[in-house]
């Protein structure tokens, strides 16, 4: 167990140092250069000679690059060529705020996924199985900022029950917040996973139920309480942890979208403008944190998977 | 003395022998049959090939052009559309205007184009790179595998959508982003990230298949190594691949919409759904109608193909599960 954790850590460095390789080449290959932003009162021959050396840029491009690596280990991410900050400071201020949805959504998503599944798979082709099969294939079909696009339409400009611009600032502990603003970026970015969980919950519990393991343990006389929560249920949910790593990069690509069409002054919301405003180096740094995150999340899950199913026979 | 009579064939022996055969059917003919009798499968199917049809005419059915303002001196701005019954309903546009006079509807049918390509061409690649990719190594084994596995597992630790994204963003500048409105590049770069899936996918099916005995006796028949996988292991292993490019073609779709309404996708005045959102965004609160049409037409296009995806999956392999 111990040398697989090591082993997989290990080779999160390659699989890293590639994700920075790749980010490297295409902000090269991205056109112009920093300093010619305004035709129309170019910055004389010195000064951008001058520039050029402070940054690194007359350097060759692998001294380039090995300069790029060093600041990223020592998380010099540069500064935004755009907002006058480092992009380390704007990752600092707006990176809780995408934390805090993404986390809510995860939280949400689990919250009904789970009982939902559970639910459906105990009741096959029941109504309700038919309607959480229904909510998992349209939850999982229909993109994020297509539903997003209707509840704004229904909820906000219609009915007027939710603002849907913005997310109430400089709240602390969650019962301060502006709920009813937070509520349908929060919900609508948990959509996706809550429907996709759903699925994986519902199909796994059904593996499980034919087990000859719970027929054994109906056959020897446990209540039927004992075998659905201490059977069933126990082993139903190891494939679903696996699908939380997924999930988690799905929250977090998601977040880009849902950030951006609510105003919600996040790191993805960053993200998407940086792309706009070509701001290359908060664009490369946001990139290699979200990269990295997910990374780690993958091999999280992975090492619990192993750690909660005996049966897998890790690193072989 | 001994009459010689013909062989018969399964029906006239059936007769003979007073009993009922079912007429034979290949394991395709199976699977047709399965599919047909999915109605929601045959409903997504019928929406598809009318996008299609939409995709391929859309200059004869289209009543204006899908870049050029009609009436340009004097355009009809933000119209509504006829159902709405408001006073800025204009019926020389049926679906409406967008903010800068453009029909609505003419969008509509051309943006079916934009999806209809985006969703074949890169899958195309797809199939082709990851068929023979998976195949090869599921087969060949040794270090062509290890190397394949090696590639799909740095491959696999990128989120797709992000990678685009950032390819996108950076290439989308140069000269071959621009080439062909930012078609090209989407494609090779949903491709990029879309292949090593199929590799995985029928390596994994080669592995378990190359065991088997109907390979064996191939082998011990003299057949080569071309042709054992052409002509015996790709028709075994190709179900799990149609069942995969069914739900590849959306997935590729919904990237170039999600691209196109971030504003990094395809480049405007060429309209898509997501170019259309994009564009209505802003003004989204107070006309409505040239965001929430796109949109359902994506909605609509992205149900019929998991209703198709479902039911081919059903349809091909009963076994598969999710």
């Amino acid at each position: 167990m111990l040398s697989y954790v090591i082993r997989r850590v290990l080779l999160m460095i390659p699989t890293l140092f590639f994700v920075a390789f790749i980010t490297f080449v295409l902000a090269h290959s991205a056109p112009g250069s920093p300093f010619d932003k305004n035709q129309n009162r170019p910055l004389p021959e010195a000064t951008i000679e001058r520039l050029n050396r402070l940054y690194g840029i007359d350097q060759p491009i692998q001294n380039q690059f090995v300069l790029y690596l060093n600041n990223l280990v020592h998380l010099d991410l540069g500064s935004s060529l755009v907002k006058d900050r480092t992009v380390a400071d704007i990752i600092g201020s707006e990176f809780p705020v995408s934390a805090q949805l993404g986390l809510q959504a995860l939280f949400i998503a689990l919250a009904i996924a789970l009982p939902l599944g559970i639910v459906s798979a105990l009741k096959q082709n029941t109504g309700i199985d038919y309607a959480s099969l229904l909510f998992a294939t349209i939850g999982t079909t229909i993109p994020a900022f297509v539903i997003a696009i209707f509840a704004i339409f229904l909820f906000g400009v219609n009915l007027r029950w939710f603002p849907f611009i913005g997310w109430g600032n400089g709240c602390g502990p969650l019962p301060s917040c502006d709920l009813k603003r937070m509520a349908m970026p929060t919900v609508i970015l948990s959509l996706g996973a809550m429907a996709f969980l759903t699925r994986i919950t519902r199909a796994s519990m059904l593996e499980a139920i034919r087990q000859d393991y719970v027929r054994t343990a109906r056959s020897k006389g446990l209540r039927e309480q004992v075998v659905i929560v201490g059977h069933v249920v126990k082993n139903a949910m190891i494939p679903v942890a696996t699908i939380i790593g997924p999930a988690t990069a799905g929250l977090i690509t998601g977040s880009f979208i849902i950030e951006w069409m609510f105003n919600v002054p996040g790191l993805g919301r960053e993200f998407v403008l940086s792309i706009n405003r070509r701001d290359y180096p908060l664009i490369m740094g946001v990139y290699m944190l979200y990269a990295t995150l997910i990374v780690i999340a993958n091999l999280t899950v992975d090492i619990v998977y192993g750690w909660i199913d005996p049966r897998i026979k890790l690193g072989r | 003395m001994a009459t010689i009579t013909r062989p018969l064939a399964g029906q006239e022996r059936a007769a003979e022998l007073n009993v009922l055969v079912r007429k034979q059917r290949s394991l395709w003919q199976d699977a047709m049959y399965r599919l047909v009798r999915n109605k929601a499968a045959m409903v997504g199917l019928g929406v598809i090939i009318l996008a299609g049809l939409m995709a391929i005419f859309a200059p004869f059915i289209a009543p204006y052009s899908p870049t050029a303002i009609p009436n340009a001196a004097n355009p009809t701005i933000n119209a509504d559309p006829f159902w709405t019954g408001t006073k800025y309903v204009d019926p020389r546009y049926l679906f409406g205007t967008d903010e800068i006079g453009r029909d609505i509807l003419t969008r509509l049918i051309y943006s079916a184009r934009v999806s209809m390509i985006i969703g074949f061409v890169p899958v195309a690649l797809i199939f082709l790179i990851g068929v023979s990719v998976g195949m090869v190594a599921g087969y060949a084994g040794g270090w062509t595998d290890q190397l394949l596995m090696r590639i799909t597992d740095v491959v696999y630790a990128f989120p797709d959508l992000l990678f685009l994204l950032i390819i996108m963003a950076t290439l989308r500048g140069t000269d071959i982003g621009k080439f062909g409105g930012g078609l090209p590049l989407m494609f090779v770069g949903i491709a990029i990230v879309n292949w090593v899936g199929m590799a995985r996918l029928l390596r994994g099916q080669v592995l378990s298949l190359k065991e088997k005995e109907f390979v064996e006796a191939a082998r011990c028949v003299g057949a080569t190594p071309i042709r054992i996988l052409v002509r015996h292991l790709f028709p075994n292993a190709i179900a799990p691949a149609i069942v995969a490019v069914s739900f590849a073609i959306p997935s590729a779709m919904l990237t170039e919409a999600t691209l196109s309404f971030l504003g990094i996708g395809v480049i405007p005045p060429t309209p898509t759904w997501g170019v259309m959102i994009n564009d209505g965004f802003v003004v989204f609160s107070t006309s409505p109608w040239p965001v929430l049409l796109p949109a359902f037409c994506i909605a609509i296009v992205m149900l019929s193909f998991t209703f198709l995806g479902d039911g081919l999956r059903d349809a091909l392999d009963p076994r598969m599960k999710i």
